[in-house]
């Protein structure tokens, strides 16, 4: 399982948990079986979210490995000027 | 990649990286024949002109345009109804806001928003059919400050477009609440020795680009169309482009123009999808070149903001909580970049307990824009102000204590995860040991100090390299060149292949040429088109190999590439004289035809920045006017890969913020609409109110780059406004809350302490 740090505002959707876990080895699963475990989470997924996997910001890239002890945060989608 | 992994770059004795070579561009921009956006034309050319509404918030209740129509010369007038796709066909929020802000539909919802369009021979009587085009208004009351248009009674802007973040009974004007943080606030206030609260406001300010947006449109009968615009990505303006017009992408081909500044301004489309619709229309071309004051009424400047902050601190300088709400309105449409603010505006401190809060709201104002590190500035001015405030009344170094806080590698950043290697505290030393930092300072003279952060970013990228046959190398990337990416790019090319920086020439291609690249923005393009670009040439490097190996008969694998030739791998790979890159591009043909190096990725494992900024400044107490005396950047850039452009955006991001402290604001009068539209009004800094900007480059090699890279376009406009405000407060001897800090507003506080 993998340990997802999730931020405050969208705790609401998790039961005010701020650390939720999944069962995933990329990316793409990670964010699929978020949404699945809890649904007030996806409109934010819709609306674009980043994640910050050991250190490092994704954005897309659904087949990054996503290891058991790695370090997930979610955020929402990082852009900028 | 994990974070504690060993920089590739580490080591590495660069030969081009790191030397400043002329830039390629620098003659054409000097003498003239760089082609900017209104440079461009085509024959049997119109002029295309905006209509815009005089109105804060109005609804549209129809719009004549028969007269306008009847007029000679006119030759297109297009309203909402002329683009293909209406609100109700686009299933993407973003996408309906951007058609609704081109061109307004049942209301108009800021001064300067867009009701419609026309073509013509000429200015003159495009100006003329202007006048004749009669629609149909409903005032409606308007709001413009960000706390007004938080109240429950607040006119209201749009229905129904609050989201679930946001608590029932708020005004529909608040779009989105965002919070983060970890720990217990009211404990880690509960353990402070002394408590700040106070409370900030931002005015919006905007890029201050000093090209206005132009373009050129052109479309056949067939729906083939041509767009060349200045804008900050051209692949965005296609994608977006099309998805408004219902096009293929195919069928629409994006060049960009050389750029006159774009500051995350030009990140979006405002007139090219009106040209595109008059060029449809009229089938002519159609060129658009926005006013100044269309620039200023109707582009995108960035939030204004109002902000609340508290900070404890122990006696010995040890943070002990951090709070902050931030509220920023990003006109008309939901979006603002309160998110970042909130995110970034403790980053610098390595805190037990942080909460930020951010409310998205909106307002009668045009559409906000990115501007350099949207949002972060603003959100960095309140804290670092507070910080500043809690030194002084301690008695405290304002460097010590930064640097007893200061995130470190492993830190659990504000916004939620650990830094990797980060650069924060050489940052903050290298500032401690500048003779700037203990130069002494006058009457009325006062030093600020600030750290500022920025995250940085990758995304989609797609670069191919061409050897030619006389061995010199072209480099197509499809990002506008805003900060010298054509210069950083010919010589991450020119490192990788070994040969000197002026056989290498780097094109900005257009949209038909390479795959999708991202816009040019989160200071994105040094690192992540860099990536591609070295990537690119080892594949280039990978086929000139095999080419030797082919020639000399012998495996690929045993073939290496040293100092810009194929090499046996070792004395058991065969005597062989190396070849050079240029040998080896002469008999492409023989040994398997052109030789090319591509890469396509779409990058992540951007490294974040961080900077300290120190500034001198002089308040003159009978007027209340600031004088900058002094000023010294020191910023992580990873690698400074050319420095003389690096030290130019961290002069550059200085500079704006500097402008952003003291002087520019837009301003609004009762009915609703701005009053100060022009560059005699909205007061950008020139070179006669600076200081030479100092700099100081500070690497720490990203793990995430081959080279070390970091993004440094950004993170300069930071602390700025924190560091000016500090620096102001302590030379006028009462704290100042409010930007900018023109010399009313300096003087009025100076007047309010003096009691």
């Amino acid at each position: 399982m993998v340990r997802v740090a999730i931020w405050g505002s969208l705790r609401a959707a998790t039961g005010g948990r701020a650390e939720v876990e999944v069962e995933a080895g990329n990316l793409r699963e990670l964010l699929d079986r978020l949404a699945e475990a809890h649904p007030g989470i996806r409109p934010q997924i819709d609306r674009g979210v980043s994640v910050v996997i050991d250190g490092l910001v994704y954005n897309d890239s659904w087949f990054t490995p996503v290891r058991p002890d790695s370090e997930v945060v979610l955020l929402p989608r990082i852009v900028g000027g | 990649m994990a974070r504690d992994d060993k920089p590739e770059a580490e080591g590495r004795v660069f030969k081009i990286v790191g030397t400043r070579p002329i830039r390629p561009d620098g003659i054409d921009k000097v003498t003239g024949r760089a082609r900017f956006g209104a440079d461009m034309s085509a024959p049997g050319m119109l002029v295309g002109l905006v209509l815009r509404s005089p109105h804060a918030h109005a609804r549209i209740r129809g719009i004549g345009t028969a007269r306008a129509e009847a007029l000679t010369g006119v030759k297109a007038v297009i309203t909402r109804a002329d683009f293909a796709l209406d609100s109700g066909d686009i299933d993407d929020d973003d996408l309906r806001d951007i058609l609704h802000n081109v061109m307004a539909h049942d209301k108009a919802l800021y001064d300067g928003h867009a009701v419609a369009a026309v073509a013509a021979v000429s200015a003159p009587v495009a100006r003329r059919a202007l006048a004749l085009i009669e629609v149909d208004y409903e005032v409606l009351p308007h709001v413009i400050d960000v706390d007004e248009a938080m109240k429950p009674d607040a006119p209201v802007l749009h229905q129904g477009r609050s989201d679930e973040t946001v608590p029932a009974g708020m005004s529909a004007n608040v779009m989105h609440r965002f919070e983060f943080g970890h720990g217990d606030v009211e404990a880690g206030f509960a353990e402070a020795d002394v408590v700040i609260e106070r409370s900030f406001r931002t005015a919006a300010t905007h890029q201050g680009y000093i090209e206005p947006h132009a373009c050129l449109a052109s479309m056949g009968p067939d729906g083939q169309a041509d767009l060349w615009c200045c804008t900050q990505g051209h692949y965005m303006v296609r994608n977006t482009c099309a998805g408004l017009l219902g096009l293929d992408a195919s069928q629409l081909k994006v060049t960009a123009s050389e750029i006159g500044g774009g500051f995350g301004g030009k990140t979006t489309v405002f007139l090219e999808p009106v040209a595109l619709a008059l060029a449809r229309k009229s089938g002519r071309p159609v060129k658009m070149v926005m006013s100044r004051d269309e620039v200023l009424r109707a582009s995108g400047p960035t939030s204004s903001t109002s902000i609340d902050v508290k900070i404890g601190m122990k006696r010995d300088g040890a943070i002990t909580a951090g709070w902050a709400e931030l509220r920023y309105q990003g006109g008309a449409f939901p979006g603002s970049p309160v998110q970042f603010g909130a995110m970034s505006c403790f980053a610098a401190y390595d805190l037990k307990n942080v909460q930020a809060i951010g409310w998205d709201v909106v307002a009668n104002r045009p559409k906000q824009a990115a501007y350099r590190a949207p949002g972060a500035p603003m959100g960095a001015y309140a804290v670092e102000s507070v910080v500043d405030e809690l030194c002084e009344k301690l008695g405290l170094d304002r460097l010590e204590v930064r640097l007893k806080n200061a995130s470190r590698d492993g830190t659990k950043a504000a916004y939620g995860p650990r830094f990797g290697r980060i650069g924060l505290t050489a940052t903050l030393e290298a500032a401690k040991a500048h003779p700037h930092y203990t130069a002494p300072l006058g009457p009325n003279q006062g030093r600020g100090v600030a750290c500022g952060f920025w995250f940085n970013f990758g995304g989609d990228t797609c670069v191919t390299l061409n050897v030619n046959a006389d061995g010199t190398v072209g480099l197509s990337e499809g990002n506008p060149d805003i900060g010298g990416s054509r210069a950083a790019m010919t010589m991450m090319a020119a490192e990788e292949l070994g040969i000197p920086y002026e056989r290498v020439r780097t094109t900005i291609a257009d949209t038909s040429a390479l795959g999708q690249n991202e816009v040019t923005d989160g200071s994105r393009v040094t690192f992540a088109v860099g990536l591609a670009t070295i990537k690119a040439a080892r594949a280039a490097i990978t086929v000139m190999c095999a080419r030797a190996a082919k020639i000399w008969g012998i495996d690929e694998d045993a073939v290496v590439w040293e100092d810009g030739h194929a090499k046996p791998a070792g004395p058991n790979a065969g005597q062989f004289p190396p070849m050079s890159l240029a040998e080896i591009a002469a008999l492409y043909a023989n040994t398997g035809g052109p030789i090319a190096g591509h890469h396509e990725v779409t990058a992540e494992g951007a490294g974040v920045s961080f900077a300290t900024h120190l500034v001198d400044a002089e308040v003159d107490p009978e007027t209340g006017a600031v004088t900058i005396l002094r000023y010294t950047v020191f910023q992580d850039a990873g690698k400074a890969v050319h420095p003389a452009y690096v030290e130019g955006q961290f002069q550059g991001g200085a500079v704006q913020g500097i402008g952003w402290a003291l002087n520019e604001e837009y301003i609004y009068g009762a009915d609703g609409r701005l009053q100060n539209p022009g560059f005699l009004d909205y007061r950008i800094p020139v070179a006669s109110d600076l200081p030479m900007i100092d700099t100081v480059i500070i690497e720490v090699a990203n793990p995430g780059h081959p080279y070390g890279v970091r993004g440094v376009g950004e993170t300069s406009i930071v602390p700025p406004l924190a560091a000016v405000a500090n620096a102001v407060s302590a030379a006028a001897g009462v704290r100042l809350t409010q930007l900018p800090m023109s010399p009313p507003k300096v003087l009025a506080a100076i007047d309010a302490a003096r009691g």
